[in-house]
């Protein structure tokens, strides 16, 4: 039973968090947010070349560092303690981990290299205009032309980084079933990107419609939707591990705030309305970071039906623990972290917009019940 | 839940398994699940059951060998504690003296104490209560009012030695759970009467066989006898009698609540799995899992236990590597005791009208005891408040209410 951090990992948290100390400063994370692309490829280009964060859970095979997801989620946990922006989720938690579960090993070989090394940035064109992320949801279809090749047609959208996205793999419908398909989009035909403005400016979507792209298509036709049942619950157990790196964020905000503002001439911390409500806040995280931590063990080690209970539970306990940290931060300082210059909205509409990233709290919850056979 | 904790403790869990498939039976195994730690049903059997375990050599896995104990590690311990929660073997009614008084004494207690206490505690022959809490001194125990003053012209004076003489203890103690089987009570109180809050304190261990003491039951809600108020009027005990120095008693009382040695943590967390387990059955009887509103609850429900579960291992996984827990091993008691609450409200939501019918004499059953039950648990073992202020000021670092 290993279920606690070793002397590496714990190395491993404090080196990516003074990068990002450095890297994803607070005048960082708001510069790119205000830039409509988001994305700085030099600090992109050191992630890769000085700490192998792309490619630190990809198979050495490929190209990565082969470590576990325990691992990754120490970075995405770091990732969302600096409200890291930019592809990295995208990249790493969507696309890396649609390549390395879909049926296709020459596709490992040609596209994971690029993402362990920085080179490409990618993500996964799933959800759609009706906003669902189950097979259901998927309209965009696929056809052979007549060189034997796939086209795309359809819209898709809300997709993280789409906009600058090298590499898009996309689900779509093809005649018998789910499929998944790259599209590199260097001078790739038929793809118009329009960039989404997002309530959360650190985290950017985009839409993309495709008008008779021509596609690869990523192992046998119709086969793909497991795959990426399994990457949509890899993906929400890392989110998780950023959310609760985010609301730990906020909680010590809010607990350096309290010891310092001083209301009827004492800290409002020594006041158990504000430290009451910081325990509360302590006690969601850490109840938060198990639901998290339970999600990358049972990566590591768990079945396929562990994962898939272990992933939902952490998305409908850790969205709405990090929505409601954050939120309390808010309160804890009152008017001024009410304002646009403050950072406590930045994680508020972080953690918002990562409630609606990969499904609801709701729409997990049920996910757990159908899987609990409740 | 299976766990597996490892190659090393493999044949030891084995010896475990093995002695409890073999002595689990009969009337014992009858009574599997009774009990808790505020919970003194089927009090006779339980006790019959700890001398089972005891001439099994099963109490007191990690304390010394001399003493009587196996003096084994804490992963043996946690090994042991867990299989014992997986055949739901009866919670054991000397707990008290297991768990508080006797790494108590282990820990700041003297030779003699040790060699004089912790063997009957293992033999069950002697039952002890806390003497802590007191009508003024809840939440704020600091503010104990039990009296304790040396009488060194008493019985013992012919000692002469300066362990001679006697403490005479007046004062009123409350919430003494299971007071009424205690021979012995250790006591906090205040030696010195000019103290005030922390300081002057002594923890003293005093036997309630004597006119100075009295223990009262008192009904709690569920029905049951479980806790007592205990009246001391000149109640004595032997100089020898207090535990650490005198003057700090605090320090010897702290010295053992709130730490967390991880024993306890699989037990408890095994129960609320089986209640989370009986929810969902219940759920699916009645159909209620069809109702949207009520299938988000149980779903909450389900969730709570499974964060628990991880929660504890992680301490569990700290200790057991040598490590300081973390936060979430502060965190834990806050979590727990409200989500059970959560628990049995809706279990019993969920039971309808006939979860409001009870037996004859009050007679309740497991879902109704365990549902009246949990609303101890957010006061007993330091209130949620309590519970905050030490997160917000130990963990957190924020300052102290001012006193006025």
């Amino acid at each position: 039973m290993d279920l606690t951090f070793s002397e590496e990992q714990d190395e491993l948290r404090k080196v990516v968090r003074s990068f990002l100390a450095k890297h994803s400063d607070e005048a960082t994370v708001r510069r790119l947010a205000a830039d409509p692309q988001g994305h700085d490829p030099v600090v992109w280009g050191r992630m890769a070349g000085e700490l192998g964060l792309q490619g630190l859970a990809v198979p050495e095979e490929y190209g990565g560092s082969g470590f576990g997801y325990v691992d990754l989620g120490i970075v995405f946990e770091e990732a969302g303690r600096a409200l890291l922006g930019g592809p990295y989720f995208a990249t790493v938690a969507l696309a890396a981990e649609a390549l390395r579960r879909c049926a296709d090993e020459q596709a490992r070989h040609d596209f994971l290299p690029g993402v362990a090394s920085g080179e490409t940035v990618a993500t996964l064109a799933l959800t759609e205009d009706i906003g669902r992320w189950d097979e259901q949801g998927i309209g965009l279809t696929a056809a052979h032309d007549e060189r034997g090749g796939w086209r795309l047609t359809g819209v898709k959208t809300y997709v993280p980084d789409g906009h600058l996205a090298d590499l898009l793999l996309v689900a779509a419908r093809t005649p018998s079933g789910i499929s998944l398909l790259a599209v590199e989009t260097t001078d790739a035909p038929g793809l118009a990107r329009t960039p989404l403005p997002t309530l959360d400016q650190t985290r950017k979507q985009a839409r993309i419609e495709f008008t008779d792209t021509p596609a690869r298509l990523l192992g046998p036709e119709g086969t793909a939707w497991p795959a990426l049942e399994r990457t949509l619950a890899t993906a929400a157990v890392l989110l998780s591990a950023e959310q609760v790196g985010g609301a730990a964020a906020a909680l010590d905000a809010a607990v350096e705030y309290a010891k310092i503002r001083e209301q009827y001439g004492r800290p409002i911390g020594s006041f158990q309305g504000i430290k009451h409500k910081c325990a509360d806040m302590l006690m969601e995280i850490e109840s938060a970071r198990s639901a998290a931590y339970g999600g990358l063990w049972a990566l590591d080690t768990g079945d396929r039906t562990e994962i898939a209970i272990a992933a939902a539970l952490a998305q409908a306990y850790c969205s709405e623990a990090f929505t409601k940290v954050a939120a309390d931060n808010i309160q804890v300082h009152g008017g001024i972290g009410f304002t646009w210059e403050h950072p406590a909205h930045l994680y508020f509409k972080r953690a918002k917009s990562s409630e609606a990233l990969l499904g609801t709290p709701s729409y997990h919850r049920e996910l757990l019940a159908t899987r609990l056979g409740i | 839940m299976e766990l597996d904790f490892g190659p090393d403790v493999r044949d030891f869990r084995d010896e475990v398994r093995d002695w409890l498939a073999d002595h689990l039976v009969g009337e014992f195994a009858e009574h599997r699940g009774m009990g808790g730690p505020t919970d003194g049903a089927a009090w006779e059997v339980r006790l019959a059951w700890d001398r089972e375990l005891s001439a099994g050599g099963w109490l007191g896995v990690g304390w010394p060998r001399e003493y009587g104990g196996r003096g084994l590690g804490l992963l043996e311990e946690i090994v042991f504690e867990y299989e014992y929660a997986r055949v739901n073997a009866p919670y054991r009614a000397t707990v008290n003296a297991l768990d508080l008084l006797g790494p108590m004494l282990l820990k700041m207690g003297s030779e003699a104490q040790k060699k004089r206490f912790l063997p009957p505690i293992l033999g069950v022959e002697e039952l002890w209560g806390q003497g802590f809490s007191e009508p003024g001194a809840g939440s704020d125990l600091a503010s104990v009012r039990t009296r304790a003053e040396r009488d060194d012209g008493g019985t013992s004076r012919s000692s002469g030695a300066e362990s001679g003489g006697e403490w005479v203890v007046s004062g009123q103690k409350v919430w003494t759970s299971f007071g009424v089987h205690a021979d012995w009570l250790y006591v906090l109180t205040r030696t010195d009467p000019r103290s005030v809050r922390h300081k002057g304190l002594s923890l003293l261990l005093v036997p309630t066989d004597q006119p100075g003491v009295e223990i009262r039951p008192i009904r709690n809600l569920a029905g049951q006898d479980e806790f007592a108020e205990v009246f001391l009027s000149d109640a004595r005990t032997s100089a020898d009698m207090v535990v650490g120095e005198v003057g700090q008693g605090w320090r010897t009382a702290m010295a053992t609540l709130g730490i967390e040695r991880g024993t306890t943590l699989l037990p408890q967390q095994l129960t609320f799995e089986r209640e989370a387990e009986a929810l969902i059955d219940l759920a699916r009887e009645r159909g209620a899992l069809d109702d949207p509103m009520l299938r988000r609850r149980i779903v909450d429900a389900w969730i709570s236990v499974r964060i628990m579960r991880t929660t504890n291992l992680r301490t569990i996984a700290e200790l057991t590597a040598g490590r300081t827990p973390g936060a979430q091993a502060t965190t834990a008691k806050l979590y727990a005791s409200t989500r059970h609450q959560q628990l049995g409200q809706l279990a019993t939501e969920l039971a309808g009208p006939a979860g409001q019918i009870v037996g004859e004499d009050y007679a309740l059953d497991r879902r109704q005891r365990s549902f009246l039950l949990s609303l101890a648990e957010t006061i007993y073992g330091g209130s949620s408040e309590i519970q905050r202020n030490i997160i917000g000021e130990q963990v957190l670092g924020l300052p102290k209410e001012p006193r006025p």
